[in-house]
């Protein structure tokens, strides 16, 4: 392979451009002073103020609730969107599941804003619209992975199930079931992680008490910033890399056929 | 009664028929092969037997019974498919036992028949492994154990050693042959691969758009072929435009287009003036040296145009003076001689009164 | 309508009536998440494009459709249309938003084609953690991404200081570089980099490693190769990761608003403001429909581009 030496140091710029803004973020977590500016020493303060700090932590239960929650519904309703994309290639699935991933997510919280007041009243705003708005994007993600895990499989396989005696049913339960097995985890740590960072759909279905850890985010940007932020970023950013490392392991190609 | 009752079989997709008013039986015990090129209807044929696909029309009998209706997984017929499907997330041994497990055997039952398939496609070792861990030849072999592990009443088999290579190809065939006669099962074969079909088969029903051509044993169909399509399909054939000068019960003379007068054996209904083509098989053909002595009735001199050397064989191909090319075989019986003829050598070319075909198209 | 496992096509009763429970089962399959996303998709869609033709409500939201006090506005309307087709400066937001889109997308491909290439030509074995390293920026969460532009472009930050200190030595206007269009522009493409990286590494993987050999043999030097084989040969991975940055981008209000000014906003931060400051809903769906109506065109138009570069190459 060719391998010209300004490649190499385009690249390491783009990845340093990548990597060296969290990694202030991170390091200003520990920084003992109020201002993000220039560091003055090494605390835990922040990550104290973090955990007395009630509405933070109100915000990272919700948060959690609601990623679990529409994590596995997703998951389960994807899975299946996934199947029937593959199988039946209906006509109408694909739009409707893959819309809400394309779109602008600005469109999909004002549509769904719209709709649950217009539908449920105007104090219908709550946990469980978000959970509801999660569940519609993740979808997508899923039925994407779990779609493109069958894709590459030798479709015989299923048949040869049938015809060696195996109903439908058992067919799903032993034979395609573990094999997309892989896919379906990742989708769930997708989700998850999808869940736990989303802001803008958050932001317009989220009812006045309920507050999410990127909704507490964006209210310290506003309104007062403190090494608090730089503190609990710090932290979500763990958690999520975490869970995406894992899902990478599970399914190597969900990642590249992203788009 | 015979095991397998194919009757007027149909299946359409959209303008395209592919499988049209097919009607065949097959005995049980036989190794029965459909033969044919792409798209001439014989693997939908086979998965309408299996169950995955529905006839339009027509119906097919398992020993007497209409199996209309009856999902593929309450078939008492199995598949090998050609790229094997093996699962891949099960050990051989699990693959093996599959069947048996739908079939709700006891595990002492299973056990005792997944260790006599595994001997039986010798493969005892291999009882552990997955299916990425094995070769192409020995992936076909699990999933032949497989599908016959609980006796089926058919086996059907749709192009299972196309991903083989020629060696390997050879050999299988050889296991398939002796597999079929210890285990006794009735298998359906498909294939594209004309010598493929005459070394396995009992019975070769030759296929074309949907339809079957022939239907008998190997040497027939390869003897006496019935239309221009079969001789030239199987093995290597002459096929030369001709007009039946006379016809009588003991042969037919032709006037053969770029060549003359050529007799060949009798054929039914022949009329004189009808045209069709003289199909004459390569290893039929006599060369010799242009004044070399022979009693063959039809003969012709030419010039050497080419030659093929395979080894055991060499087909000449042999231009008459009006440019007609014909092949003629010759086995090469002299060790270290490469060749009897040159390209440009001056030779004859002969055949028998009764060797050849008049075939309609 | 499909009916056996492959192939078939068949009329929908003969379906029905001869292969039931698969019939039954592909219902079962396809219904729940169809039902799931009708409802909670498709329907607040529809509602949305209605809405755009309502009338604002007295204390904001949407008037009734049927007149229930006397002098109320009622039923449907398209004064919303008419207030954006009719003020000048709405199109200039959307113009505006589009140009910040176009920029960032440029962006994002001038920085992610070097990275793209190199992770291409890498060996397959580095390849998954390369676009690994990638992909882990993007578990940071998209508000701490912004933020991390706001410590190192702020007043206060250590980073200017080396620049400002040169700049006002040499008599210039020390550089505030926060709640500018740059900041903007600088924040959209750090956030959606990796949207653009990805798409065009699996295109510019599957490229035939010969054809540069063959163009070398010919006599093309390094950037002939470039410019006439790798270049157009990716251009469908260009024009899919061009879509997957300009759409979004497009609908953004959260990076305008956190490190932009008040020139800065775009077609997001109008809808925002219309949804929750003003109340004003009927024209909120109003701009929510024009900015779908502008995504379906670039989505159409880049997905022709990319046909046209795949017929090509």
């Amino acid at each position: 392979m060719r391998r010209s030496w300004w490649l190499w140091w385009a690249s390491l710029a783009v990845y340093a451009f990548l990597y060296v803004p969290l990694a202030i973020v991170v390091l200003f977590s520990f920084n003992d002073s109020k201002l993000n500016a220039e560091w003055v020493g090494f605390t835990w303060t922040w990550y104290e103020t973090l955990f007395r700090d009630d509405a933070m932590l109100g915000a990272a239960r919700n948060s959690l609730f609601i990623a679990v929650t529409a994590s596995i519904a997703a998951t389960v309703l994807g899975t299946m969107a996934g199947i029937a994309m593959h199988r039946y290639k209906p006509r109408l699935l694909p739009f409707m599941v893959l819309t809400p991933v394309a779109m602008p997510e600005i469109l999909l919280g004002v549509s769904l804003l719209v709709f649950f007041i217009s539908v449920f009243g105007e104090q219908s705003l709550s946990l469980g619209t978000v959970i509801i708005a999660h569940i519609t994007f993740c979808i997508g993600f899923v039925a994407i992975i779990v779609r493109a895990r069958l894709a590459g499989m030798d479709e015989s396989i299923f048949e040869a199930a049938r015809d060696l005696g195996a109903t439908p049913w058992q067919t799903f339960r032993l034979v395609t079931l573990p094999l997309i097995m892989p896919g379906v985890i990742a989708g769930t740590l997708m989700s998850f992680t999808l869940s736990i960072d989303d802001f803008v759909i958050t932001f317009f279905t989220t009812g006045a008490g309920v507050s999410t850890l990127p909704l507490q985010i964006y209210t310290m940007i506003k309104v007062a910033v403190t090494p608090e932020v730089n503190a609990v970023s710090t932290l979500l950013m763990a958690l999520t890399l975490t869970l995406i490392v894992i899902a990478s392991r599970l399914a190597p190609d969900a990642l590249r056929g992203q788009g | 009664m015979a095991l397998l009752e194919i009757r007027r079989v149909t299946r359409r997709f959209g303008a395209l028929t592919a499988v049209d008013e097919v009607s065949l039986t097959i005995e049980a015990g036989e190794f029965f092969t459909l033969l044919g090129p792409s798209g001439c209807g014989k693997t939908t044929l086979l998965r309408m037997i299996a169950g995955f696909d529905l006839p339009d029309s027509g119906a097919i009998f398992l020993d007497g019974r209409d199996l209309v209706g009856t999902p593929p997984e309450k078939r008492p017929i199995h598949t090998v498919f050609q790229s094997y499907a093996l699962f891949p997330h099960m050990t051989v041994s699990q693959n093996i036992a599959f069947p048996l497990k739908m079939a709700g055997k006891s595990l002492d039952e299973i056990q005792t028949k997944v260790k006599e398939a595994l001997g039986q496609v010798h493969l005892e070792d291999k009882g552990g492994h997955l299916p990425h861990e094995l070769s192409g030849g020995q992936k076909q072999r699990v999933a032949l154990a497989r599908s016959l592990v609980n006796r089926p009443r058919v086996l059907l088999l749709d192009e299972p050693l196309g991903a083989l290579d020629a060696k390997l190809r050879e050999e299988m065939q050889i296991e398939l042959i002796s597999l079929q006669r210890d285990v006794g099962v009735t298998f359906v074969f498909v294939t594209h691969a004309q010598s493929e079909a005459l070394a396995l088969s009992h019975r070769i029903a030759v296929m074309n758009e949907g339809r079957v051509i022939q239907l008998d044993e190997p040497s027939r169909i390869y003897g006496y072929p019935l239309n221009r399509f079969v001789a030239d399909f199987i093995g290597k054939c002459n096929i030369l435009e001709a007009d039946v000068v006379e016809a009588s019960p003991s042969g037919v003379t032709l006037q053969v287009k770029g060549l003359g007068k050529v007799t060949a054996p009798p054929r039914e209904g022949a009329k004189a003036g009808e045209r069709g083509v003289l199909a004459l098989r390569p290893e039929q053909v006599r060369i010799g040296a242009p004044d070399s002595p022979h009693d063959l009735k039809n003969h012709f001199t030419g010039r050497v145009h080419d030659l093929l050397y395979i080894g055991d064989v060499t087909t000449y191909i042999v231009e008459l003076p009006n440019g007609t090319r014909i092949e003629a075989l010759l086995p090469n019986s002299a060790p270290g001689r490469a060749t009897f003829f040159e390209a440009g050598d001056a030779v004859r070319v002969a055949w028998r009164h009764d060797a050849g075909n008049f075939l309609r198209d | 309508m499909r009916c056996a496992s492959h192939g078939a096509t068949m009329p929908g009763i003969f379906c029905v009536t001869r292969l039931g429970p698969e019939t039954v089962t592909r219902w079962l399959v396809t219904g729940p998440p169809f039902l799931f996303l009708l409802v909670f998709f498709a329907l607040p869609s529809l509602i949305m494009v209605v809405a755009s033709f309502r009338y604002p409500g007295e204390f904001g939201g949407l008037a009734p459709l049927v007149a229930v006090r006397p002098g109320e506005d009622a039923g449907l309307t398209a004064e919303n249309y008419g207030i954006f087709f009719g003020d000048w400066i709405y199109f200039q937001i959307l113009l505006k938003s589009f140009g910040i889109a176009l920029l960032t997308t440029l962006a994002c491909l001038v920085m992610a084609y070097p990275l793209a290439l190199l992770i291409a030509r890498s060996p397959r074995r580095h390849r998954d953690f390369m676009v690994l390293l990638v992909v882990l920026p993007f578990a940071s969460n998209f508000l701490v991404r912004v933020y991390a532009w706001m410590i190192i472009l702020g007043d206060q930050s250590i980073f200017l200081r080396p620049f400002n200190y040169v700049l006002a030595h040499a008599g210039v206007e020390p550089l505030s570089l926060l709640f500018s269009r740059f900041a903007v522009i600088v924040g959209m493409v750090y956030v959606h980099l990796p949207f653009m990286i990805l798409p065009l590494y699996t295109n510019l993987e599957k490229h035939d490693p010969v054809l540069l050999d063959a163009a070398q043999d010919l006599g093309a030097n390094a950037w002939s190769r470039f410019w006439r084989v790798t270049f157009p040969l990716s251009l469908p991975g260009v024009f899919s990761g061009a879509a997957l940055v300009f759409i979004p981008v497009l609908g953004m209000f959260a990076i305008p608003e956190i490190l932009g000014g008040k020139d800065d906003w775009m077609v997001g931060n109008m809808i925002k403001e219309a949804f929750l400051g003003t109340r004003d809903w009927p024209f909120g769906s109003m701009l929510s429909i024009m900015l779908t109506l502008a995504v379906l065109a670039v989505a159409a138009a880049a997905a022709w581009l990319a046909k046209k570069g795949a017929a090509r190459a």
